[in-house]
């Protein structure tokens, strides 16, 4: 592991003290663990013809964490030293002041990996990345006179992390991560409207942008911006909605991934709680939450608890199957965890998250589903949505849309929020297509202020009613 | 505790040397503490404890006209030479930008006012249990109440901004907030809804008792909801709400917006772009205000400004930079508001609920539905249909939308502002937005 942090080599706490007041800590916990995290991040930034932002940007700390039956304590800070450990453990036993549990030592293991030990920032030099931008502005600028603004930027990652269990347990992962975005504003006769793209993974900036490939990035936001500057107001109302594949499973995502996350169904909060072993969705959907598909976004060779990530089957052939776990909801819900614990980072508490969720292939073609519709969208690209996961009703924004009139596409249409029913959505797909595509991978989930990278993926779909928040009535 | 000015001075002034040695011709370093204290509830029972340490430095260094900058939470000198190193190395492969510069040394704060932001009393995580004891209790009184969340957090912080021009200030602030999140259930639904208190001073904090019953009372109001049709009508946003329309407007106004050409209101200074009666203030210096400051997050003074009088715009939002760009002087905006507000209409709540014999009451939106470069707005929502100053039933599942050039102009607000969050307005109606439902 040479690129692995050395937490403990700047410091006056040696790693045998620290598993010491760790397992001095945890003692009669249920669980818990010293969390250490070491990572680098950049972003640089074109925009308004000039490289605007270069910064780098360098965080270290911890999170100890105790868990007595359903309470859990939690302190962190950014000094990795015997005073700063002594005092977040004193933290930890005011709160847990009587308790008598036993420490599940239990941790499943892998030796299975998603992505390479790699530190993408330093794989491409400032002045190739500088250079990359400045040729995304020259490209896009020369091809359409109407570009009034372009913004590029590239965002590199690599964190360390480190999980000591009581007992000395250790766990180790280095994750890297990069995002390429390209955003360009067009504007003709007085109005102006905007299109983004970008991809990304946990892979060097040049696997995703090698042979010229930034210039597809380029094209499709510019595409994407051309059609909106087309557009008309959206209409108001219910009808058919067409998704196509990749980036509007987002709906997959804030309709039911939320839903399903364990920590609401413990608490009964969801409003999928007591439907596990029904019917949730058509035949012929399956939705799976997979952290294991080489290089995504959303992929975690282990969750931030240390348990090896897996392919969780959340729906099968309309069926509820599994919640998402982390140790904590698993334990109390009598169940095992999924591998899906994730924090932001070492300020946060775990919370049971989405990785990469997919809905599979069904076998129709998007042809019969535009034909299927005399009045209704053909809705593309999304920007994002959220969920009330307690009424189940969520939202998302779409990006690039289009209207169906008879059975064709007609045209675009101006950005529309799309609202519906989370536990009904599923039972309203009528079609599902046979081109299931990732997202390119640029997503970030929030849930209770935490933001982490996450995947979506489906073919297209046909939703026989789904209310549109245009303005034409 | 938090750290003392000292420490974070001495961190400060080490960097600002070091960048120097290291052959930058300018920098600006900005340290700060944060120490918070969390305990949350649920059902009446401990569920969590969280405290936090945050230690973090940014460093911005120039060579001439180029410029880069780092962060970190590692504040040993050791990492500290590594990354301004780093830094300046970068500053020099960065290309040049005319515009890149520290504040005008006349624009810098001379002064730093004892606002009343900070208080020394320490909450014990005892004490935070009580309140949420009795937060609780008041907030599951009623049986359809079947989940309750609370939370008690205690924040205090410290920061320096320092630049090789010799300016360097920084000030103690705190905050107390609770806020409680219930959750009601009968046959047909179940619904969610909070409320939230945060203040400078713990003695200025909401009565537990008081916060727990409204946040359950909100709750329970909402339970079997219906879908209405679609129609054009009059929104009423509730304040929580009507704050977020004002939050659209501060960042369509931000300079940085305006100098990229992506903001639906660029050029409109001193034209009308909301009704008559509307006057948007922005107020740095309210005594325990939750967004008072002596200075923006580059050092410039901030003074009051009538961003809005009488419908007109008056001002944009300005930082050095896109200040330069745009052939203005930085306004102390670099970071966005203060305590930014809507001047009270001069109708009370209910007459503005009369004032329609049906409109819509709208207590939560989702979805990112602002677009700042068209000016479009599209969200999900939740709320209440008002018959004749009357609630009638709840209703959900529908979008409300428009465009913020048209709704700006069609909006009344009530007399009823208070100094809840940082940006902060009365209840506001708008006419003429669509509904999507049924």
């Amino acid at each position: 592991m040479s690129s692995m942090s050395n937490f403990f080599e700047k410091s006056d706490l040696s790693r045998s003290e620290a598993e010491n007041i760790i397992s001095d800590t945890l003692e009669k916990c249920d669980d818990g663990e010293l969390y250490l995290e070491n990572s680098k991040s950049e972003s640089i930034l074109l925009d308004d013809n000039k490289i605007k932002n270069s910064s780098y940007n360098s965080d270290l700390g911890f999170g100890f964490r105790a868990i007595s039956d359903e309470v859990v304590a939690y302190s962190h800070s950014n000094e990795i030293s015997k005073n700063s450990l002594k005092q977040s453990s004193e933290n930890l036993k005011s709160t847990l002041k009587s308790v008598k549990g036993t420490y599940n030592h239990e941790i499943p293991k892998s030796n299975k990996k998603y992505y390479e030990n790699i530190n993408p920032i330093e794989q491409k030099s400032l002045n190739e990345k500088i250079k990359i931008l400045n040729e995304v502005n020259n490209y896009l600028r020369s091809k359409d006179d109407n570009i009034k603004q372009v913004t590029a930027n590239f965002l590199g990652e690599q964190k360390s992390v480190e999980i000591i269990r009581s007992g000395g347990e250790t766990l180790t992962d280095v994750r890297p991560l990069i995002r390429f975005n390209v955003s360009v504003m067009l504007e003709k006769n007085g109005r102006k409207e905007t299109g983004v793209y970008g991809v990304g993974g946990r892979q060097s900036y040049d696997s995703y942008l090698k042979d010229d490939n930034w210039k597809s990035v380029c094209d499709e936001a510019l595409r994407i911006a051309s059609v909106n500057l087309e557009s008309k107001p959206a209409p108001a109302g219910e009808m058919k909605v067409v998704l196509g594949p990749g980036w509007p499973a987002i709906l997959i995502h804030e309709a039911v991934g939320h839903g399903l996350e364990g920590d609401f169904n413990r608490k009964k909060t969801s409003a999928f709680h007591n439907l596990m072993g029904q019917k949730v969705a058509s035949e012929g959907v399956t939705i799976v939450d997979d952290g294991t598909i080489d290089n995504r976004r959303g992929s975690l060779t282990i969750d931030d608890e240390g348990t090896p990530t897996e392919k969780t089957v959340l729906i099968e052939n309309g069926i509820l199957k599994n919640f998402m776990q982390d140790r904590l909801n698993a334990r109390l819900m009598k169940t095992k965890s999924t591998g899906s614990g994730r924090r932001e980072n070492y300020r946060h508490i775990v919370l049971p998250r989405m990785r990469n969720t997919m809905m599979l292939n069904g076998n129709q073609t998007q042809d019969e589903m535009i034909k299927a519709v005399d009045k209704g969208i053909f809705a593309v690209s999304f920007g994002g949505g959220q969920v009330d996961i307690t009424s189940g009703k969520f939202v998302f924004n779409c990006t690039e849309a289009y209207e169906i009139v008879n059975g064709k596409i007609g045209s675009p249409i101006k950005g529309a929020t799309l609202i519906g029913d989370g536990p009904s959505i599923l039972k309203e797909v009528s079609m599902v297509g046979n081109d299931m595509m990732m997202d390119p991978g640029i997503g970030t989930c929030g849930k209770a202020g935490q933001g982490v990278p996450v995947g979506v993926a489906q073919p297209s779909i046909l939703i026989n009613k789904m209310t549109v928040g245009g303005t034409k009535l | 505790m938090v750290k003392d000015q000292e420490f974070l001075e001495k961190k400060a002034s080490y960097c600002l040397g070091l960048a120097k040695k290291l052959g930058a011709t300018e920098s600006s370093v900005i340290v700060n503490n944060s120490v918070s204290e969390t305990v949350n509830f649920r059902n009446k029972k401990l569920d969590e404890s969280n405290r936090s340490d945050d230690l973090g430095i940014s460093i911005t260094t120039y060579i001439g006209k180029k410029k880069s900058s780092i962060s970190s939470s590692n504040l040993l000198d050791d990492n500290l030479n590594i990354l301004i190193e780093k830094c300046v190395e970068t500053t020099k492969n960065t290309p040049e930008d005319e515009f890149n510069s520290l504040p005008d040394k006349d624009l810098l704060a001379k002064e730093v006012k004892d606002l009343n932001l900070y208080d020394d009393t320490h909450i014990e995580n005892d004490q935070k249990i009580d309140y949420l004891k009795k937060l609780e209790s008041a907030a599951s009184n009623d049986k359809k109440i079947v989940n309750t969340e609370s939370s008690f957090t205690q924040n205090k912080s410290n920061f320096i901004l320092a630049n090789s021009g010799g300016f360097c200030a920084g000030y103690k602030t705190s905050s107390f907030t609770a806020s409680s999140v219930t959750v009601a259930k009968d046959e047909k639904s179940m619904e969610r809804d909070y409320e939230y208190s945060s203040k400078c001073f713990l003695k200025d904090l909401d009565d537990a008792g008081e916060l727990g019953k409204q946040a359950a009372d909100q709750t329970i109001r909402k339970l079997s909801p219906k879908k209405i049709g679609s129609e054009k009508i009059a929104i009423i946003f509730d304040k929580r709400i009507a704050k977020g329309i004002l939050s659209t407007f501060a960042s369509a106004i931000s300079s940085s917006a305006i100098s990229r050409g992506t903001s639906f209101l660029k050029d409109k200074v001193n034209q009308k772009i909301f009704s008559d009666t509307i006057n948007v203030l922005d107020k740095p210096d309210i005594l325990k205000g939750l967004g008072s400051r002596n200075f923006d997050s580059e050092g410039v003074k901030t003074d009051t400004l009538k961003l809005v009088d009488h419908g007109i715009l008056k001002h944009y939002l300005i930082d050095t930079y896109n200040g330069k760009k745009l052939n203005l002087k930085s306004n102390g905006r670099c970071g966005g508001t203060s305590n930014l507000y809507f001047e009270n209409g001069n109708i009370s709540f209910k007459d503005l609920l009369n004032s329609k014999s049906k409109s819509l009451y709208i207590t939560e939106t989702i979805g990112h539905g602002s677009n700042i470069v068209t000016g479009d707005y599209s969200v999900g929502a939740t709320g209440f249909l008002v018959e004749n100053g009357e609630f009638k039933y709840p209703i959900n599942e529908i979008t409300i939308a428009g465009n913020f050039k048209d709704m700006f102009k069609n909006i009344t607000l009530a007399n009823d502002l208070e100094f809840k969050y940082s940006t902060n307005s009365p209840t506001m109606m708008i006419e003429g937005m669509v509904v999507a439902g049924k």
